[in-house]
């Protein structure tokens, strides 16, 4: 959805010069960055940004694979655990000799531990792109984590290696116990590497990156190696990803092998995928939805990875734009000002979509909790209405929910279909490409 | 040490029987449709758990007809209403589709039977020992195992060589365009292929379900167990998925029964040296290696010969 074909009618040209919109998107982000902690000062919410700041680092690093170069992989957090585990080496040895390194330059030392494992493994894994090199890194990734319960001297076999952060030099007063402090470090190190990754795209290599992605034999004829290019992306990819793993270590003050494993790989796949591949922000608002629902779902429901799961596969078969791709599928119409035309009909389809949502959830909770039964309240709070999981209301209502929500939904997204091919034409006919 | 290897290739022989179950339906439907189907070894874990629940309602040998059938009908239901549709999104949204059902379906089976091990049993009519090698008894139900991958494997040449629906699927392998210009519902044919192959997998998982562990997370263990034969038998090859399942097969099952390291091989370390990384590749043994052998295999496969074993195909 990104091709843009030149037979289009007359294209409206953009304007030239700096751009101030740009630049102004990413202060606000910075500002943002430093004030979210001042809105929401509790010790929960600074934990919770934390996590998704990090979170966004890993995500950005993915998309530098998936987005960008297009390779798929399933072991990406083998970078971002033996970054952690590099980390918190450092930070012991630190300590430990009494190094004059301030705790702010230790995510350096993941990253340094992430390239210098895409270094090693990366020539050989990125010798064929697609599905190959999907099997490759998930073999990889598997022989990592198996290896690390075994060489227990560096990885701490099952408990992991622990640290103390505060132990190192200060840097400015600040001791980086408080969890605030680990924010603003953490906050740092996203605007470094958000505006670093960002600089990458825009490099020759990124611009190389993307043709390689799309058609490596052209670069080939072109002279470029596309193994060469997709052993670049990878080292970076891993660079960053090592200093997501870096301050993962000195946010939680340990590493352990599940930091490794394929369950931390298919999260980054899961924020990045949901989010949107083609756009840089696409992984931003991935890791931020993906962190925040993991946090917040664990807590009101026993089921919540399952709804990853399907939230995942709904993107994959009805959006593989993510939700990045979906928000800028409008851009051309609210130039257009055709927007007003989809509007309606998106109101309309929100209710049966909703019900349908609604019933699938009910009759998710309503299973989980029939089986689990034993002891447990069988009641469901369902935006303040109880329902028991025993009683066959509840599953009536769950069924006819599903049923009647998914077949005026059919009705309801074909209107939106015609809806949208209306305003897009009308948006195309005033010179804006949708 | 001869009980040793007479037990260990049997079971080793066993083990790559049943892999073979399930990495031939992989690699068939690879070949064909291109998709790497991440939720195989989810059918497995499905067919396991199917197994063991219709057992407890109407008995093993029912229920040994019946899952698979289940599986392979959902397999059927996957390939028609999920992965064609996807398909036009290309091969990356395909393979994460059925990255996102693994991952749905180990979180179902979690929710339904639980986290633990479920008391799935080999039944009455085969807890006996078969024979008795020198002084091990070997169980009359790792026969029938054996028995039941071997007539599934040759049946299944059979229907590929000797068939023309096999001549189909053969000619759909490699020119399947072509196959589609004769007049063949090739979009039926992949569905079948898929239900066949998600069929096997979930036999696999019936059969092996008492003699293994079931659990919620078997399909997650031996997932990419799968991947590393299909790679290192050459993608798209029968033949090679079969060489490469029965390696792998042995090599565990040599690998697990081997209790070796180097400190028993050379004497300890000095104990002055203190803990490192020496130290731990010195103490550790064998069996305690054993699972990550297929993965240095797949990493030595892909240094020396990129295509894997018997594959033609370079991507």
């Amino acid at each position: 959805m990104t091709k843009a074909s030149s037979s289009a009618p007359k294209l409206l040209i953009e304007r030239s010069g700096p751009d101030f919109g740009f630049y102004g998107i990413w202060l606000a982000a910075a500002i943002a960055l430093v004030v979210l902690p001042l809105i929401f000062p509790s010790g929960g919410s600074l934990t919770t940004f934390s996590l998704i700041g990090i979170a966004i680092i890993f995500a950005l690093s993915y998309n530098i694979l998936l987005g960008q170069t297009g390779l798929l992989s399933f072991g990406h957090a083998v970078h971002y655990g033996l970054g952690g585990f590099l980390a918190v080496h450092a930070m012991n040895a630190v300590a430990n000799y009494n190094w004059p390194i301030p705790l702010p330059f230790i995510p350096l030392f993941g990253g340094i531990g992430g390239l210098a494992f895409a270094i090693v493994v990366g020539w050989v894994m990125t010798k064929r792109a697609g599905t190959v090199f999907a099997m490759i890194s998930l073999g990889v990734g598997e022989l990592v984590a198996s290896s690390s319960l075994i060489l227990r001297s560096v990885f701490g076999g099952e408990s992991g290696i622990t640290t103390d952060r505060t132990a190192l030099p200060h840097m400015f007063g600040w001791t980086f116990g408080p969890q605030i402090q680990v924010y603003y470090l953490i906050a740092f190190w996203v605007v470094i590497s958000a505006i670093a990754m960002y600089a990458l795209t825009r490099t020759p290599l990124g611009r190389i990156c993307n043709a390689v992605r799309d058609n490596p034999e052209r670069v080939e004829f072109i002279g470029y190696d596309p193994h060469v290019v997709r052993y670049l992306a990878y080292g970076f990819s891993g660079f960053f990803a090592g200093i997501a793993g870096g301050l993962t270590a000195i946010n939680f003050e340990i590493a352990n092998s599940a930091y490794l494993g394929a369950t931390q790989s298919g999260l980054v796949l899961f924020a990045t995928f949901i989010g949107g591949t083609a756009y840089f922000f696409g992984p931003i608002l991935g890791a931020i939805l993906v962190t925040y629902l993991q946090l917040g779902l664990a807590n009101v429901t026993t089921v919540w990875q399952l709804y990853f799961g399907i939230i995942f596969i709904g993107i994959v078969m009805f959006a593989p734009g993510g939700i990045a791709g979906l928000l800028m599928m409008h851009r051309p119409l609210i130039r257009a000002k055709t927007l007003g035309m989809v509007i309606p009909s998106y109101l309309v389809a929100a209710i049966p979509t909703l019900a349908l949502a609604t019933g699938v959830t009910l009759a998710i909770e309503t299973l989980a909790r029939y089986l689990e039964s034993e002891g447990e309240s069988n009641v469901i709070n369902m935006f303040g209405i109880p329902l028991d999981a025993t009683k066959p209301t509840t599953w009536v209502i769950a069924a006819v929910l599903i049923v009647g929500g998914y077949l005026i939904c059919r009705i309801t997204w074909r209107r939106i279909t015609e809806a949208w091919d209306r305003a897009a034409t009308a948006a195309r006919d005033r010179g804006h490409l949708a | 040490m001869a009980e040793l290897i007479v037990i260990s290739t049997l079971n080793g022989v066993l083990y790559g029987m049943l892999l073979f179950l399930l990495s031939s339906g992989l690699t068939v439907i690879f070949s064909m449709m291109g998709v790497l189907n991440f939720a195989h070894a989810s059918f497995y874990m499905l067919g396991a758990f199917f197994g063991y629940q219709l057992t407890r309602w109407i008995g093993f040998w029912p229920a040994l007809v019946l899952a698979p059938l289940l599986v392979g009908a959902i397999g059927m239901a996957v390939e028609r209403y999920g992965l064609r549709n996807t398909h036009k999104h290309g091969h990356v949204a395909e393979l994460l589709l059925t990255f996102g059902l693994a991952f749905a379906i180990e979180e179902i089976v979690s929710m339904i039977w639980g986290k633990s091990p479920v008391d799935y049993r080999v039944p009455a009519s085969l807890d006996f020992p078969a024979f008795t090698v020198f002084s091990t008894n070997y169980p009359a139900y790792k026969i029938f195992m054996l028995i039941v991958s071997v007539a599934v494997f040759v049946a299944l040449l059979a229907v590929l060589k000797r068939t023309r629906v096999g001549l189909i699927v053969q000619a759909a392998l490699t020119h399947p365009s072509m196959v589609g210009h004769l007049g063949h519902n090739v979009g039926r044919v992949f569905m079948i292929v898929f239900g066949v192959g998600s069929a096997l997998a979930g036999l696999a998982g019936v059969i092996a379900g008492p003699s293994l562990v079931t659990q919620s997370d078997m399909a997650a263990l031996l997932g990419p167990i799968l991947f590393v034969v299909i790679v290192f038998g050459g993608l798209g090859s029968l033949p090679g998925a079969f060489i490469a399942s029965l390696a792998i097969g042995l090599i565990q099952t040599f690998a697990v029964a081997l209790n070796g390291s180097l400190a028993s091989a050379f004497g300890p370390l000095d104990p002055s040296m203190g803990p490192s990384v020496l130290t731990d590749i010195w103490n550790v043994t064998i069996a305690q290696i054993a699972p990550i052998l297929p993965y240095v295999l797949l990493v030595l496969i892909l240094i020396v010969r990129p295509m894997g074993l018997l594959g033609t195909r370079e991507t």
